[in-house]
């Protein structure tokens, strides 16, 4: 009910521009920051993996959707959806191309593994002539509003949040706990881990897919580790293993950066203590893993007899 | 030509292997990857770019004075962002590293300013000829410093009383404070060194390759900590290794494909060998107790 509420009123925002636009834009990025977020947080917080190269999947999201919405179907906001959904399918194919390979090797390995592929899938938009090369994809679409970004926003939380309490979420967080013990109680590992891996980058390339659409232009240096390393931050800030930590990661350190904007340069001297200070005192991040009622099932916790 | 590639690829990796011996040394011993350390690299490249065109200072003041000013910075980044979070979950603190990293390059970015600065030649250059073969004395500077650290870190490790201590720590961190190893010396003594070889290699990339800009750090410290993996992290034979096998890789594919082609290439290596060898190619897997 509340969801529908806030929906219409976002689509009046949107026709009638009663926000101010630059809040608008910043509303935008923190939801688009927290789909990735949340995607990043199913494989780094509920599986304990560490992997670094998000920002792959959401650049394949991105020129995979601008693809879509620029060549392939009809110039049609209508479309959108569409193009977003592909853009997220595409990423996703990436992720399970990546990760039948990568679960073999031992768990530090997964951050160079991903690190391997993030340098691999910029170098590829860079070489490719279609996409624009190193000169990056102009004139897409400015599809993106804050009523599509709401409603990906939520969309991306509930599914996660369904997937996190459901039998395969709870072998999600198994394998993080201990991967041999999770085998030996007949939780299919292999899958789970391809599997979470999958939607955590079907996720991504959506975000992937909105940011493009935001900013109508994108080039391979957009998706570096500067980026990937911005979501990891967002993620640990807020709490790994907990979707409100994701919610307030990804906001916190988008407004903290709006905020302290008037610093210029200094403020990516002054976040990152800020940060250090944080993990100092309180390692787990903001919500040090714990989850907020609100997301967790009425009856989480209470051992059934 | 082939001669020269080699020297270039010999003088590349031994760039790598230095930087890469910082990221083996901290990992042996307190099992942390400092992301922070690429960009401590670079800021003994600019520190050194400083005390020689600022102060003036000649060859052999800058580099002693860059290893330890460098590896006293070492030394107080992990005093302050690192001590504290040794009991604490190993993800926070990879995540204070890079908030270390992201700190250091924009500190640099803010003082110093975006623009590429020239690195001056502190080594006048003479070019060797021989027959058909030819060098500067720049590479062979580099090549042969390089070798004699390594060689003497080395046997730092294998011979001396700290550096029994360090490679004890590395085995079991519980046990060796019993055997009367003071847990924090040994350990800023280990960043002290890497940080101070990482600097040493960041005045080589400045004879080398004149140009340095503040994130020079990220490519060069992520490659050198893939060096670190693909020789097995926490061994230094195989961060000599990785980091020689990688300089070698990347001037090959340079000189054999465009060069927009070569991180591609290297990263792809990278993955071959760990499909191959998932502990690195000198190090020794875990065994997984249940």
């Amino acid at each position: 009910m509340l969801f529908f509420c806030v929906l219409a009123a976002l689509i009046v925002c949107d026709a009638t521009g009663c926000i101010d636009s630059y809040v608008t834009q910043i509303l935008m990025y923190i939801g688009i920051n927290i789909i990735l977020t949340a995607s990043l947080n199913l494989v780094n917080g509920y599986m304990g993996e560490f992997s670094v190269g998000h920002a792959a999947f959401m650049a394949v999201g991105a020129y995979a959707a601008s693809f879509f919405s620029l060549s392939v179907l009809p110039h049609s906001p209508v479309f959108f959806p569409l193009s977003l959904v592909a853009g997220g399918i595409a990423a996703g194919i990436v992720g399970l191309c990546v990760a039948i390979p990568a679960f073999k090797a031992r768990d530090d390995y997964l951050a160079i593994i991903t690190l391997a592929l993030l340098m691999i899938v910029k170098s590829v938009f860079e070489n490719l002539p279609w996409f624009g090369g190193p000169q990056g994809y102009a004139g897409i679409h400015k599809y993106t509003n804050l009523s599509w970004v709401f409603v990906f926003t939520v969309a991306t939380v509930l599914v996660i949040r369904n997937l996190v309490y459901s039998n395969f979420g709870r072998g999600i967080i198994a394998v993080r706990d201990d991967e041999i013990a999770a085998n030996l109680v007949s939780v299919n590992t292999k899958y789970v881990k391809i599997l979470a891996f999958v939607i955590s980058s079907f996720f991504a390339g959506i975000a992937g897919g909105l940011f493009a659409h935001l900013i109508q232009f994108i080039n391979p240096r957009t998706f570096s580790l500067v980026k990937s390393t911005d979501i990891l931050l967002m993620l640990y800030l807020g709490g790994s293993g907990s979707l409100i930590g994701s919610i307030l990661g990804a906001s916190i350190w988008t407004v903290l950066l709006e905020l302290l904007r008037f610093l210029g340069i200094w403020r990516f001297v002054v976040a990152p203590v800020a940060l250090i200070v944080l993990m100092i005192y309180r390692p787990l991040g903001i919500m040090g893993g714990k989850e907020l009622r609100f997301f967790r099932p009425r009856d989480d916790g209470k051992a059934k007899p | 030509m082939f001669f020269q590639q080699s020297l270039n690829a010999l003088q590349l990796g031994s760039i790598y292997a230095l930087i890469a011996l910082g990221y083996t040394m901290v990992y042996g011993v307190l099992r942390l990857i400092n992301f922070a350390h690429g960009d401590i690299f670079m800021i003994g490249s600019y520190l050194a770019l400083f005390l020689a065109v600022t102060l003036h200072l000649p060859f052999v003041v800058v580099v002693p004075l860059t290893f330890a000013a460098v590896a006293l910075l070492g030394v107080t980044i992990e005093r302050l962002a690192y001590k504290p979070l040794r009991n604490a979950p190993r993800v926070s603190a990879v995540i204070t590293a890079l908030a270390v990293g992201l700190f250091l390059e924009t500190i640099t970015l803010a003082t110093v300013g975006p623009e590429p600065r020239r690195f001056p030649s502190l080594v006048p250059v003479h070019q060797f000829s021989f027959a058909a073969f030819s060098a500067s004395n720049v590479q062979v500077l580099i090549i042969t410093s390089s070798i004699l650290l390594m060689v003497a870190l080395e046997l730092f490790v294998a011979k001396t009383r700290t550096g029994m201590a360090m490679r004890a720590l590395s085995w079991d961190k519980t046990y060796a404070p019993l055997l009367g190893i003071n847990i924090d010396t040994i350990v800023s003594f280990t960043f002290a060194i890497g940080a101070g070889l990482a600097a040493v290699a960041g005045i080589f990339v400045g004879l080398a390759y004149p140009v340095i800009d503040p994130y020079m750090g990220i490519m060069v410290g992520w490659k050198a900590f893939v060096s670190a993996v693909i020789g097995g992290i926490g061994s230094i034979k195989g961060a000599v290794a990785g980091g020689f096998l990688l300089g070698a890789v990347e001037i090959i594919s340079a000189t054999f494909l465009p060069s927009s082609y070569k991180d591609m290439i290297v990263f792809g290596l990278l993955l071959v060998i760990l499909l191959f060898k998932p502990a690195g190619l000198f190090g020794v897997p875990v065994q997984k107790k249940v």
